[in-house]
């Protein structure tokens, strides 16, 4: 009895100790230490979030810990003060942020994303065409099988199946579904007076997935599937996406070049007193992809611990500096430079040491 | 036997016949429902094994689509929150257990024995909604603290019970000489009957330490997961059926394949733990059947 | 069980009264010991409780805004606040209960096999495969759900149900098969219960007297009959336990089924349809739960489950209690 309290007391103590943890192992992959800064948010961006994580980290052994548990959730934990930042790829409303116990919130734009609509037709290997109003029919259960009409109508020549079409949405709240859903609710006027816009709507139909993971892995999983996704996590599973008509009636597929493109037109709007809150779906523009968007790291304007919000701004900096550099592999476009130059400087707005006033 | 004189010749044969349809169908249904384990346990063996090496215990999740790390800290998460939930679930489980044991038929034991079955039945997720709102709400962040309790609330019926019928399992004759030699009661209960009773209780703690091990639902909302070899209480930790979890429902094969992996080292070791209890407890006190 | 001398001299009432209350507690020691254990064994309600009162506490709101609402209507709204819980209630039902159905059979012959049949060597074996289901986590069961079982029944038993014996004319095999169902969802909740329903059946099963099975055979039954008209209906209440303890577990199944069950918030008839249950919820909506009205109606769901568990794990609870006093009666 003796021996196993001890061997109970001793692990308990381990758990319980302050100290560097991680040292006694030589072999883990990154450095050890405590977290230095916790964020929870967005699905969309993890991917290259993780990666400047994983490379900051490696970089400066400054630890940030994101939980990618959803928009929603993100901007909820922010309000909270549960953790340090949130991500979100859909803007907090004026609602959201009078909501937020620490004061105001600054949006930080960190890259430029493609919400895509992927798909699991063995048998097509040419990629889809769609537009707005197909789109919104689909997931609105108006068009139940994939050799459709309208389907085929746009893709001549493709064999389309006599398979069910398997909708495929988001089951939590998601900024990605507000991207998505603003698109459709622009192009669709039946979606517009039917679900409407947010980061969760009533799905007429279709599985609900968790994450742009579980979306993306049952989409993958379900033969004649079709679902909506960051661009990353469909290049990632190489699934295939679909091209969408645009504003000029062009078929345009989702790429760096053509989310760039989309971002250009918003560019004026973005000057001095602009807090970045800004929408680019259905973008102007003969090679934009109609379904882009920002995607912002929040950030409180009153940081009282002032350590953290140290580290948290020299992040920033680092990943409009070098981190941009990375979006590309990861299939997101990086922030046109005088962007970057104007947000580098906006980190400067941050009080470090304050409380909310 | 008898009835075959009486009864027409046709009946006996239809009832014969219907007894051994039935007698088939009950090897049948038997046959059938071994599958299930050998099939599960096939695939995890098919798809986990290739993926176990060092790396697997020592290194961090890679990001998506990179190929390479392992579990490490999900392993060493659920070794801190087991220690949690132990230190909090064996100290109760065991005491009530003593008490059940020595005070049988008092009111409070009948009602306690009741209740800890209804409590063993209570789905873990409500136990981690209830974690969450006493442990995570008030403090504003999640924690290992509140996922180690979680799981400590659900061993202490186990436990209880286990060493409830362990510690009845002693013999009376060896209460009575230590009390005869003049051992106080307490001194009795604890450190003779107790100590007898040790090895199965120590089985039971370890079925209990298994049943825990596996859980997911009351950690996803208490201790959450974490990406670093975050070991304190106060953090958020991984956890291997999280991380397991978290890999399977995401569409990348590399997280699949440690997902695979995972699981194969969690139900190794649950079973490892479930077949050496039985046979323990079988062995020990001669238990006919199972 | 235990040994002879102890069982000779163990009373009724407990090993207590054996010694005479005079020596029972009288030093400080003893007063410690047993105000520490009491104290613990009155955990285990203390903590029932506990958690039964902070899950309705947490509940009230959302029941007292929504009031009858809130197990009857569909709509689950966190952006305009409106919250039914019925679909999930239904999943949970269903699922449940066609699980139960599915297994049952199976439980039942396994423990009839085990009981009557199954020769010495061959009892352990197979008990022994049955039994370790249970330690199956329920993680594993869901990733095992989704690469294995998932794609089985896409492409193998929903043709054959649906095509082959053309059942897609009934409301429940039609519609689109989304892989992620309801039907999913109630197979591997079926393989999660079956070791529970089967080990309380043999056990209640090998608690049947010889002697009415000898009287059975004498009276010339087949061994069939012998076990339809002679033990199974002695060992009736404690077989309904276990099929109702099946129950109780499956209603609060939480991973396998959030891996397989397609979260969805509508009551659908086809079993291919992807559905919602109460515990698939909470695990996928509670970590970012927005607002207290979201955080209470997630709650009021908690509180809905662990009411309908608690019901049917005491039923069954019951009914198990009973064959056992009647057997040692």
């Amino acid at each position: 009895m003796r021996r196993i309290t001890a061997l109970f007391a001793l692990l308990a103590l381990a758990a319980c100790s302050q100290r560097d943890t991680g040292s006694k192992d030589r072999t883990a992959a990154a450095s050890s230490g405590a977290v230095d800064l916790t964020g929870a948010g967005a699905t969309f961006p993890y991917p290259i979030y993780a990666k400047w994580f994983s490379v900051y980290d490696s970089l400066t052994g400054v630890k940030i810990n994101y939980q990618s548990l959803g928009s929603g959730a993100g901007i909820k934990q922010l309000q909270e003060q549960t953790v340090d930042f949130g991500a979100s790829d859909a803007p907090m409303s004026e609602d959201d942020v009078s909501k937020a116990k620490g004061g105001a919130v600054l949006h930080f734009p960190t890259v430029l994303g493609a919400v895509v609509i992927t798909y699991n037709l063995a048998d097509v290997t040419q990629p889809l065409r769609l537009t707005g109003p197909v789109i919104g029919d689909i997931f609105l259960g108006k068009i139940t099988k994939w050799n459709d009409q309208r389907i085929a109508a746009l893709n001549a020549g493709v064999k389309l199946p006599n398979a069910d079409v398997l909708v495929v949405h988001r089951s939590d709240g998601s900024g990605t579904t507000f991207i998505f859903t603003d698109y459709l609710t622009a192009v669709s006027a039946a979606w517009k007076s039917g679900p409407g816009k947010g980061k969760e709507v009533q799905w007429p139909v279709g599985l609900g997935g968790k994450g742009n993971e579980g979306v993306a892995g049952q989409v993958k999983q379900t033969p004649g599937a079709i679902g909506y996704v960051e661009l990353a996590y469909a290049r990632q599973n190489s699934l295939p996406v679909a091209h969408v008509k645009n504003t000029t009636e062009a078929f345009v597929a989702p790429s760096i070049e053509s989310i760039t493109a989309a971002a250009a037109g918003a560019m004026p709007s973005l000057g001095a007193g602009s807090d970045y809150r800004v929408s680019i779906v259905n973008a102007a523009g003969a090679q934009s992809y109609p379904i882009s968007s920002f995607t912002w790291l929040l950030v409180y304007q009153a940081e009282p611990d002032a350590g953290k919000g140290q580290k948290l701004v020299d992040f920033l900096k680092w990943m409009y500096a070098d981190g941009q550099a990375m979006a590309a592999a990861l299939d997101y476009a990086p922030l046109p430079t005088e962007l970057r130059q104007r947000l580098t400087a906006r980190l400067s707005e941050i009080r470090l040491g304050s409380a909310a006033p | 036997m008898t009835h075959g004189a009486t009864m027409p010749r046709r009946s006996l044969t239809r009832r014969h016949v219907t007894n051994k349809v039935m007698v088939g169908l009950t090897y049948g249904a038997a046959f059938v429902a071994t599958l299930p384990l050998l099939f599960i346990l096939g695939y995890l063996l098919l798809k986990g094994t290739t993926s176990i090496n060092l790396d697997f215990f020592t290194r961090l999740p890679p990001p998506p689509g990179e190929a390479g790390g392992g579990m490490g800290n999900a392993i060493a998460g659920t070794l801190v929150l087991i220690g949690v939930a132990a230190l909090i679930g064996l100290p109760i489980g065991i005491g009530s257990g003593l008490y059940l044991a020595e005070r049988r038929d008092s009111r409070l034991a009948t009602v306690v024995r009741v209740l800890a079955d209804v409590l063993n039945g209570l789905p873990s997720i409500v136990v981690g909604i209830f974690a969450w709102q006493v442990l995570v709400r008030p403090f504003g962040h999640f924690s290992a603290l509140a996922g180690g309790v979680a799981l400590g609330a659900m061993m202490i019926p186990l436990v209880s019970r286990t060493t409830e019928e362990m510690i009845r399992l002693v013999p009376v004759a060896l209460r009575e000489a230590a009390l005869a030699l003049g051992y106080s009661r307490w001194r009795t209960s604890l450190t003779i009957v107790l100590r007898t009773a040790l090895p199965g209780i120590v089985t039971g703690a370890l079925v209990a330490i298994a049943r825990i091990a596996g859980e997911t639902a009351p950690l996803l909302f208490t201790a959450l997961g974490n990406q670093f070899w975050s070991l304190r209480l106060s953090e958020p930790i991984a956890a291997l059926p999280l991380q397991i979890y978290a890999f399977a429902i995401s569409p990348y094969d590399d997280w699949h394949r440690l997902a695979w992996a995972g699981a194969l080292v969690l139900i190794g070791v649950v079973f490892a733990i479930s077949v050496a209890a039985r046979a323990a407890t079988r062995s020990r006190f001669g238990l006919g059947g199972d | 069980m235990s040994d002879a001398a102890g069982a000779a001299a163990t009373t009724d009432a407990g090993i207590a009264p054996l010694v005479s209350g005079d020596i029972e507690g009288r030093s400080l020691g003893d007063r410690i010991y047993r105000g520490v254990t009491t104290v613990f064994a009155a955990a285990v309600p203390a903590l029932l409780a506990l958690i039964a009162i902070e899950v309705l506490v947490a509940a009230w709101p959302a029941f007292s805004r929504f009031g009858l609402g809130f197990v009857t209507s569909s709509a689950w709204d966190p952006v305009r606040q409106q919250f039914g819980a019925a679909p999930m209630i239904y999943g949970t039902l269903v699922s449940s209960l066609l699980a139960l159905l599915l297994a049952t059979p199976f439980a039942l012959g396994v423990a009839i096999f085990l009981a009557e049949f199954a020769p010495p060597w061959l009892r352990q074996p197979v008990a022994f495969t049955v039994d370790l289901l249970a330690a199956v986590p329920s993680v594993v069961y869901g990733l095992w759900g989704v690469f294995v079982l998932i794609p089985f029944l896409r492409t193998t038993v929903s043709p054959f149900l649906r095509d082959t014996l053309g059942l897609s004319a009934l409301p429940f095999f039609a519609g689109a098969d989304y892989g992620y169902h309801m039907l999913s969802a109630s197979v591997i909740l079926a393989i999660m219960i079956l070791p529970y329903t089967s080990a309380v059946a043999r056990e209640v099963l090998l608690a049947v007297p010889r002697s009415q099975r000898e009287a059975a055979l004498a009276l010339g039954a087949t061994k069939w009959e012998m076990i339809r008209d002679a033990v199974v209906p002695y060992a009736r209440s404690g077989i309904i336990g276990g099929v109702i303890l099946g129950l109780g577990r499956a209603l609060g199944e939480t991973m396998a089924v959030t891996m397989l069950i397609g979260n969805r918030h509508e009551i659908s008839s086809s079993l291919f349809a992807p559905a919602y249950t109460m515990a698939s919820l909470i695990a996928n909506e509670f970590a970012e739960a927005t607002g207290d009205v979201h955080i209470s109606a997630l709650m009021a769901v908690g509180a809905v489950l662990m009411l309908t568990t608690l019901i049917v794990n005491i039923i069954a609870r019951w009914l198990v209690w009973r064959v056992a006093r009647e057997a040692r009666a």
